[in-house]
């Protein structure tokens, strides 16, 4: 029997133009189509995996403005049991620290033998939330996993970055993230979509979580925004047409610029 | 002068070049103090190098345990040092782990995490850029000690003169309850060519390349400017070539001196991986193609034309 949390996150899509909000830097998730973060996909298609492998209970947890809750139907439709949704006003502009820490305490409050994540969240791409958790509650880190196996209580994990493979292995419960290597997640079925809409989600407030209403938001956030920008949009360059000479040309370019 | 802390990023005692770029960042802000966690002997092979790139200090924390599980000896070292040593802030690099590094850490000593910084001040606060490359942000800890990852060659090194004073850490013993343990290690066999992230000349192939045979006419150009070789998402997804090399935003992000795209379309996917590289040349049979509109130089052409000459034309002039 495997109780799993798999962490949900709703972002703005990679495809559309994603901004600031020019008032106070934060995400700006009026200009952009909200989608749940690709990887997310993958983190419920490897939950659905274990449980269908064996027992146990997939139950989605998801951080987010009341529209989040699209994210959580999507990853309920694929299959999963349950949700918990942490909605509040006043999460608005919180850091990763903050973030780890309402996460940590949504952790708390449900039974779970492995954490599945993302490695990084396709906006902010902080890449440091799973291991976060990990030492808020002091529990193994198996991250940036493109194969994960669970055998009883015990957990092995290729791990894949720049650096190339590791291999780890830890006791349950653990915090475990992964990469888009992991799998092809599914395509929800009719018959899921239709069950989705009556799976209980619980929605939660930083006051139900216990947590410390000084530790969340904007104006308690452990690091600040001074200021943001839109950059200046590269302009095109120099453009010339291939007639036998392009490579020469490019060399020719190249010396000039004291690139060679 | 405050010290700041720098985790030295190495392979088994060989330095890694953003450790340079590190303690350079480092010292806008005060003293650089490497950081050295490995093996017992690592310090000893790296030391050299730590002090021709300014480094005053360099903490030495060595055990048999130190590459035996992950993240956390980084973590316990870096903290151990910022207890006795209370730094005006702390550096690792913006890698995979760096970045669980910093943000383990951040949360042990109460700090205000600074993710993938490209630039770093002397105030302390950092500049980042988003979303691709699209924004321009600068950020500063509002409580507690900075903790800074900084993007690989997102500060260029600049070596200075450092007395490298030993100074021995030890190391809590590892809680195997709540650590990963590293039961094998396959580093990526990179061959001859510079690491993607690292490198300061890229050159990418796409869909136009056309199949994973002739990526050759890729590589053969990267080797000739001594590069790493990158792939768009479209030749990954179709097989020509390995998605470690991914650039893009499901892949690795680039900010080189010279990013060569070949038959690359430019899609946004693939921009937001590399339109903060200094200078973009682009080859690419269609005028159309969205990848002119961010090139310094394009050749509208068949690449596998434009790239032997160009490769030709580098070799000449190498000699």
């Amino acid at each position: 029997m495997t109780n799993i949390v798999v962490l949900v996150k709703q972002v703005p899509d990679t495809y559309s133009e994603r901004k600031l909000s020019e008032g106070d830097h934060t995400l700006d998730r009026e200009s952009a189509d909200a989608v749940i973060d690709e990887i997310n996909e993958r983190s419920v298609e490897e939950a659905l995996k274990i449980k269908e492998a064996g027992e146990g209970e997939v139950t989605v947890l998801c951080v987010g403005p009341d529209r989040a809750t699209d994210a959580i139907r999507k990853a309920l439709s694929m299959g999963a049991d349950k949700a918990i949704h942490v909605s509040d006003e006043s999460l608005h502009g919180s850091d990763m620290v903050a973030t780890a820490k309402v996460i940590a305490a949504a952790l708390g409050k449900t039974e779970y033998d492995l954490v599945i994540a993302g490695n990084e969240a396709s906006d902010g791409r902080g890449g440091a939330i799973p291991a976060m958790l990990a030492e808020l509650l002091g529990l193994p880190q198996l991250t940036h996993a493109r194969q994960l196996t669970v055998e009883g209580t015990s957990i092995k994990v290729d791990r894949e970055t720049e650096e190339g493979l590791t291999h780890l292995e830890a006791s349950l419960p653990a915090v475990v993230s992964v990469t888009e290597k992991i799998n092809e997640p599914r395509y929800p079925s009719f018959k899921g979509i239709m069950a989705a809409k009556k799976k209980p989600v619980e929605t939660l407030t930083v006051a139900d979580l216990g947590v410390d209403a000084g530790e969340v938001g904007l104006g308690n956030a452990w690091s600040t925004v001074l200021e943001a920008s839109p950059k200046p949009p590269r302009t095109a360059g120099q453009r010339v047409e291939d007639e036998g000479d392009g490579g020469s040309k490019v060399a020719e370019y190249l010396v000039g610029q004291k690139l060679i | 002068m405050a010290e700041v802390l720098v985790l030295v990023d190495h392979v088994d005692g060989e330095v890694k070049k953003v450790t340079y770029e590190l303690l350079t960042a480092a010292r806008a802000v005060g003293e650089p103090s490497a950081v050295v966690v490995g093996a017992p002997g690592t310090a000893g092979k790296v030391k050299e190098s730590l002090a021709s790139y300014g480094a005053a200090k360099v903490y030495v924390a060595e055990s048999d345990d130190a590459n035996g599980y992950l993240v956390t000896p980084k973590v316990d070292a870096l903290s151990t040092v910022a207890g006795q040593a209370s730094p005006a802030a702390v550096l690792v690099a913006a890698t995979s782990e760096g970045k669980e590094i910093a943000g383990r850490l951040a949360i042990r000593l109460g700090g205000g995490l600074l993710v993938d910084a490209v630039g770093v001040n002397s105030d302390g606060s950092v500049d980042q850029s988003i979303f691709g490359g699209a924004f321009s942000v600068k950020a500063k800890a509002a409580k507690g000690t900075p903790v800074i990852s900084v993007r690989p060659g997102g500060v260029e090194a600049e070596p200075a003169e450092g007395a490298a004073a030993e100074e021995a850490v030890s190391l809590p013993a590892v809680d195997a309850a709540k650590s990963a343990k590293i039961t094998g290690v396959e580093p990526v066999v990179g061959g001859d060519r510079p690491e993607l992230t690292e490198a300061s000349i890229v050159v990418s192939g796409g869909r136009g390349v056309g199949s994973a045979e002739k990526f050759e006419v890729v590589e053969k150009l990267a080797d000739a400017l001594g590069a790493a070789v990158g792939a768009s998402r479209a030749a990954v997804d179709s097989g020509y070539y390995p998605a470690q090399f991914q650039v893009g935003q499901t892949g690795k992000t680039v900010s080189p001196q010279l990013y060569v795209a070949l038959g690359i379309s430019g899609a946004i996917q693939h921009r937001a991986g590399m339109q903060t590289s200094k200078t973009i040349v682009a080859v690419n049979k269609d005028p159309e193609a969205p990848i002119f509109e961010i090139a310094d130089f394009g050749v509208v052409g068949d690449l596998f034309n434009v790239a032997p000459q160009l490769t030709e034309e580098v070799a000449k002039r190498k000699g």
